[in-house]
Parts: C-alpha cells; sequence; structure tokens
C-alpha cells in the first residue's frame, strides 16, 4: 500500500442499529401479516425484494467508487478545494458537487466519509449531503417526478437552491462549538 | 432513467478502477477487494431497510397523514409535517406518495414542501441504514443539528415565491 494516511471506521455487519430496525421490520411484516392478510404480505413482500435487487448493482458500484475515490483523490485537491480553508467557495463547490453526483444513499453516504477521511472540512461535506438529498438530479428525477409533475419538482428545486450553503456553514459553526470526543475524527 | 443512473455509476467505477490498475497493479487488487468486503458488509442493512420499508409504508394511516396538513394548519401543520417527514420511513418511494397522496387531499403545498424536505433530510430509517453505518458518529450529530431549520426555511421560501 503506497498511501497510509487513511482512516477508515471499521464497519460491522451487525450492531444495535441494524438489530433495533430488524425487531420494527419484523413486528410491521407480523401486523400486515395478521391485519391484511397472506395475498397482500407477499405483494409487498415481491415489490420490495424486487427493489432490492435493483439497488445491489448501485452499492457494489458505490462501494468500489468509495474505496477507489480514497485510495486516488490527492489530499492537497481536497484540501485546496474543500478543505478547512476553503471557506465559502468551499460551499458551492460541495453544493455542485452533490447535485451531480449520482445515486442514492448509497453512493453519497461512503464518498461524503471518503472525502472526510482524505481532509475535507465539516462544512463542505454537510453542504455535499445535503444538497444530494434536496437537489440530487437521480432521485427527482427517477422518484419526485413521477409523483408531482415536472412544475412542482423545478419550484421545489428552486426554494432548496440556497439551503444545503446555510446547512454546511451552520454545521461549520456547531462543529467548532462542539469539540469532537478523544480523536473520533471528523 | 434507473439505467442511466447505474450506466454512470459503473462507468466512474471502472474510470476509476483503470486509473488505480494504472498506477499500480497491488494498488487496484487491494481497493476492490476493500470495496467488495464493504459491500458484503453492508448487505444486512440494505436487506433490511429495503425489504422491511414496505411493511412500514403499509402500517402509515395516509388520509390521517392528509388531514394534519391542510392548508390552513399554518405553523402547526407544519411543525407536523416536519416531525412526520423525520418518522417516514426512507426509502425512494414512500415519502413521495405519502407527500403526493396528501396534496391531493387538500394538505398545503408549505406543508407538504416541509414534509418531503423533513423526510429527505432526518428519515429516520436512512440515518440508521446508511449514514451510522458509513459516516463518522460525529458528522452525522452535526449533519442532524445543521439541518433542523431546513425544512422550516423550505416551507417559508415555498410561501414566498408563491405557487407554481
Amino acid at each position: 500500500m503506497a498511501e497510509p494516511a487513511l482512516q477508515r471506521r471499521p464497519r460491522k455487519p451487525l450492531d444495535w442499529s441494524t438489530a433495533f430496525l430488524a425487531v420494527v421490520v419484523f413486528g410491521a411484516a407480523i401486523v400486515v401479516y395478521f391485519r391484511d392478510g397472506q395475498a397482500r404480505f407477499l405483494e409487498i413482500l415481491g415489490s420490495d425484494v424486487e427493489l432490492f435487487l435493483d439497488i445491489l448493482p448501485k452499492v457494489l458500484a458505490a462501494c468500489l467508487i468509495a474505496t477507489f475515490v480514497t485510495v486516488l483523490m490527492p489530499r492537497e485537491v481536497v484540501v485546496r478545494w474543500v478543505g478547512a480553508e476553503s471557506g465559502f467557495l468551499g460551499l458551492i463547490v460541495a453544493t455542485l458537487a452533490g447535485i451531480i453526483v449520482p445515486g442514492g444513499p448509497i453512493t453519497v453516504f461512503p464518498i461524503a466519509a471518503a472525502f472526510v477521511a482524505v481532509g475535507a472540512h465539516i462544512g463542505p461535506t454537510i453542504a455535499f449531503v445535503t444538497s444530494w438529498t434536496l437537489l440530487g438530479y437521480g432521485r427527482a428525477l427517477v422518484w419526485e417526478l413521477p409523483f408531482f409533475g415536472p412544475e412542482f419538482v423545478i419550484w421545489r428545486s428552486i426554494v432548496a437552491l440556497p439551503l444545503p450553503v446555510i446547512a454546511g456553514l451552520l454545521a461549520g459553526l456547531l462543529a467548532g462549538l462542539i469539540r469532537p470526543r478523544d480523536g473520533a475524527g471528523a | 432513467m434507473i439505467l442511466l443512473v447505474d450506466g454512470l455509476l459503473w462507468s466512474i467505477a471502472i474510470a476509476l478502477a483503470v486509473v488505480a490498475g494504472m498506477r499500480s497493479h497491488t494498488l487496484l487488487r487491494s481497493s476492490a477487494y476493500e470495496g467488495v468486503v464493504d459491500f458484503f458488509k453492508l448487505l444486512p442493512r440494505i436487506m433490511l431497510g429495503v425489504i422491511g420499508s414496505g411493511f412500514i409504508a403499509a402500517l402509515l394511516p395516509h388520509d390521517v397523514v392528509g388531514r394534519w396538513l391542510g392548508a390552513d394548519s399554518g405553523a402547526i401543520g407544519m411543525a407536523i409535517a416536519m416531525v412526520g417527514g423525520a418518522l417516514t420511513p426512507g426509502g425512494p418511494v414512500i415519502g413521495f406518495s405519502i407527500g403526493s397522496a396528501a396534496l391531493k387531499g387538500g394538505a398545503g403545498t408549505p406543508q407538504v414542501i416541509a414534509y418531503i424536505t423533513a423526510w429527505a433530510l432526518f428519515a429516520v430509517q436512512r440515518v440508521f441504514i446508511w449514514e451510522l453505518g458509513v459516516m463518522p458518529q460525529r458528522l452525522v450529530a452535526l449533519r442532524i443539528l445543521a439541518s433542523l431549520p431546513i425544512p422550516i426555511l423550505a416551507a417559508l421560501g415555498a410561501m414566498l415565491l408563491g405557487k407554481p
């Protein structure tokens, strides 16, 4: 390994949050089964399994992108564009990046974590995640458009345009107020 | 459209792999291996999240949502919209489908904007599955704190701009 400096959080396949979710999901599934009958239960299960299989290749691609980005991205470039000194411009750059990046939470959170690992500052990182959340084109085109129609989507996006920058500014301020616990990083 | 997202993701992944491979074969092999290992570690969470969201959505009372977010529900409606959005399970469809159903059922546009925005930012299940699994805890906490005023700002912006 040529470049050591990486710090990736060890990822456990099962932990308390997953266990909590499992309890909620199994509870909901049991209630649906007894309230709505077996046919409805199988219908929901079928469409969800389909969605799951559809998501798998995206997850794999995102995991690979995240590891490659961590290894390849030159630290100086990240620090210059979205590092601690990048200021307001860094927030704008991060917001644009959030609009462009494809995929869902599967893509965005690993990439955000990777950027932090190679030196991105907290403000731009939060602006990036928020921008993807509110403005990401993939989500708007694939999911929001069919439900709401183009006028509503465009209108909502215009309203949301300044919000990632605001979230980034706030996060930067909060990061100064709330110190990290014993070297937790970020 | 979904194919486009897949294609774009894989093009990026392959382009990065080529760059890594040009630098050194060991680098390509070790980081590809690490990526695949990450993928398998994420699988149980994803399976629960995606397969579970349908069951959770089936239990949500859609008509009640529409009534509480009415156009004349004002600031209280927005507050309810925010909390409701955060409690709506993640996944790509649920928030949008409830939001559009509420809009059709007489909910106000600013309230629906607050609801969708809060759902997009805070959906509890997404925070648990995706964020906490992948990002440092401190980063997640800071993101959530910094995002607290965002749904209200979005709703206010929507009121300011007027209906589309």
